[in-house]
């Protein structure tokens, strides 16, 4: 069925993405595609592997971008630019367009737990859904002919044959710097929603409409290079120079 | 958005026969002559192959049947009921015609709405997404029903001057339309040409409150299913020219060539309607492509500076 659960989901399983942390190492970009090319549906497939122009599908990617404060183009004056590694995946929206434009019944929202998954075996890979989706989180298998997304790794969460600390998603337990988060953003006392309350998670692209349920943390505010540069710039300044420095820099001054 | 071969056969073939096809359901036309028997088969086998290239571009085309599940909240589901439940009234009119030499009224005008149903459910697949802005809007259904009608006048022109009856009535109407759907056309293209981005980057990653958004990496160095389906750029000068283009052959030589038509009558009549009708999809052709190419994918504020 592709119209969406009538009732809010009781639980909201999600993620929650701190931009603070990621060091854009694309660690979970990989152990999200060797969990799922061997998991949940069709394996992930790549066009001209060994070639020079390599392509692949993947559920989860990571952006870089540069953000620039307002005049801030020379150094120090107003701040200065930064780099954020952006990890984005599947959003499992609450008011998701790519669930109600399939015309199969392929795509469905979980009324559990509110995941947003694909049933291969109706899917025609016609590829509105991935049209419909604003984020980009949706790509077509080329060799299979159907539509992947993040599962959220819907067969790792629940899965009792693993190891309690395994039963998360793949990316969220390879993330060597813990930037990815996983829990249940319905529920305001978890982990996850606290996290998102102190650090004020938000989401992507509110004006889609689509309500997202995984959310992301802002970078925390830096301190300005020019406030660190303090010992760069006494190097290029003698005023406090004192005994032997102050002797050297008087003769070198003479000569 | 990448201009996919498929979808812009199916659009333009489709638009066309249901245009014809809701024209002939009018009962203008004289059932019982020749060339309007023809235009029934044409009307027919055009949609028919329109619906096959739209198969063409599915992942596995054998499951298609599937898409016929999903009318409750699928505009594409929705247009697949509607495209087979027509050809009912359309093939009973087109029975009626070719065997019997006379038209079904009922049938005819039940047969008229669906096509009609068909075309806007058709738009509307491209119409109600949000995550493309330039097809957000009401003109698109517009403009797609306003074309088909046009197609389908031009198209009963022709067999009405073959017929020797009703000709002028279908080319004089057909005129109007022409001109409607393209000063629609106008209007979506200034408006896609003034929009303001409805996502930026700064929205698309919450990171404008320290200030001004900038790519500095893509996830991966080649191209990927996202950007080769949704990165698809046509030059401004190009898309200007084309749309230039597209006006001329789809709208001032078929007006023209029908006002020959029109006003020289006789013989000359048949073929100038005729090369209307072709000027008319050539044109057609060069909208629909770039219905595709100019517009934008919202994903493309992840991928494009
Ligand atoms: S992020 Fe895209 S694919 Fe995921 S639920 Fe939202 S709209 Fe659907
Ligand atoms: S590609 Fe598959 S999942 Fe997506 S809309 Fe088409 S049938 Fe549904
Ligand atoms: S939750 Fe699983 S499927 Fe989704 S991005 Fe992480 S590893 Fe990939």
């Amino acid at each position: 069925m592709t119209s969406l659960p009538s009732l809010p989901t009781p639980k909201k399983l999600g993620l929650v993405i701190d931009l603070d942390v990621c060091v854009g190492c694309h660690a979970c970009v990989i152990s999200c595609k060797e969990w799922n090319t061997g998991g949940y549906g069709a394996a992930l497939s790549d066009q001209d592997p060994y070639g020079a122009d390599v392509s692949g599908t993947f559920l989860n990617r990571i952006h870089t971008f540069e953000v620039v404060p307002e005049g801030g183009q020379v150094i120090g004056e107003a701040g200065e630019a930064r780099i954020v590694h952006f990890p984005k995946s599947c959003l499992h929206c609450e008011d998701a367009p790519c669930v109600t434009v399939c015309p199969t019944g392929a795509s469905y929202k979980r009324a559990e737990d509110g995941i947003v998954l694909v049933d291969e075996s109706k899917c025609i890979g016609c590829g509105l859904c991935a049209w419909s989706c604003a984020y980009g989180a949706r790509e077509m298998d080329l060799a299979a002919g159907v539509m992947k997304k993040c599962t959220l790794c819907v067969d790792r969460i629940y899965n009792e044959t693993l190891k309690e600390v395994d039963r998360v998603p793949s990316c969220v337990r390879t993330c060597p710097a813990n930037a990815r988060h996983f829990g249940d953003l319905g529920d305001a006392s978890s982990e996850v929603s606290r996290m998102v309350a102190e650090r004020g998670g938000y989401d992507l692209m509110p004006e889609q409409g689509t309500r997202p349920t995984n959310k992301y943390l802002p970078p925390r505010p830096r301190k300005p290079l020019a406030a660190s540069a303090g010992s760069a710039v006494l190097a290029e300044n003698t005023h406090d120079a004192k005994g032997f420095f102050a002797w050297l820099d008087g003769m070198l001054d003479r000569i | 958005m990448h201009p996919a071969f498929s979808i812009i056969v199916f659009t333009t073939l489709s638009g066309l026969g249901y245009g014809l096809a809701a024209v002939l359901g009018l009962g203008l036309l004289d059932a019982s002559t020749l060339s309007v028997k023809l235009a029934h088969i044409g009307a027919l086998a055009m949609i028919a192959a329109g619906l096959l290239a739209s198969t063409l571009h599915l992942g596995n085309p054998q499951r298609a049947w599937r898409a016929l599940s999903q009318w409750r909240s699928s505009w594409l589901s929705r247009e697949g009921v509607m495209a087979i439940a027509s050809f009912v009234p359309l093939t009973v009119t087109a029975w009626f015609a070719i065997v019997e030499g006379r038209h079904l009224a009922v049938a005819g005008l039940a047969g008229t709405l669906m096509c009609g149903a068909t075309v806007y459910c058709t738009a509307m697949i491209y119409g109600s997404l949000r995550s493309i802005q330039a097809w957000n809007t009401g003109l698109t259904p517009l403009c797609y029903l306003l074309f088909a009608a046009a197609g389908g006048f031009l198209l009963a022109s022709v067999a009405g001057y073959s017929s020797g009856s009703r000709g002028p009535v279908c080319a004089a109407i057909a005129i109007l339309f022409v001109v409607a759907a393209w000063i629609c056309k106008q209007k979506w293209w200034t408006r896609l040409r003034t929009l303001a981005p409805f996502s930026t980057p700064e929205s698309a990653t919450g990171l404008g409150h320290i200030g001004h958004v900038r790519l500095f990496e893509r996830p991966h160095v080649n191209e990927n299913y996202l950007t080769r389906e949704m990165g698809f750029k046509v030059a401004r000068k190009h898309a200007l020219k084309l749309s230039r283009l597209a006006i001329l052959s789809g709208g001032l030589a078929p007006v023209l060539l029908l006002l020959v038509a029109i006003l020289a009558g006789g013989s000359a009549a048949v073929p100038a309607a005729v090369l209307a009708v072709f000027c008319y999809a050539l044109g057609l052709v060069v909208e629909r492509w770039l219905f595709f190419a100019e517009a934008r994918h919202a994903v493309m504020t992840y991928y494009e500076g």
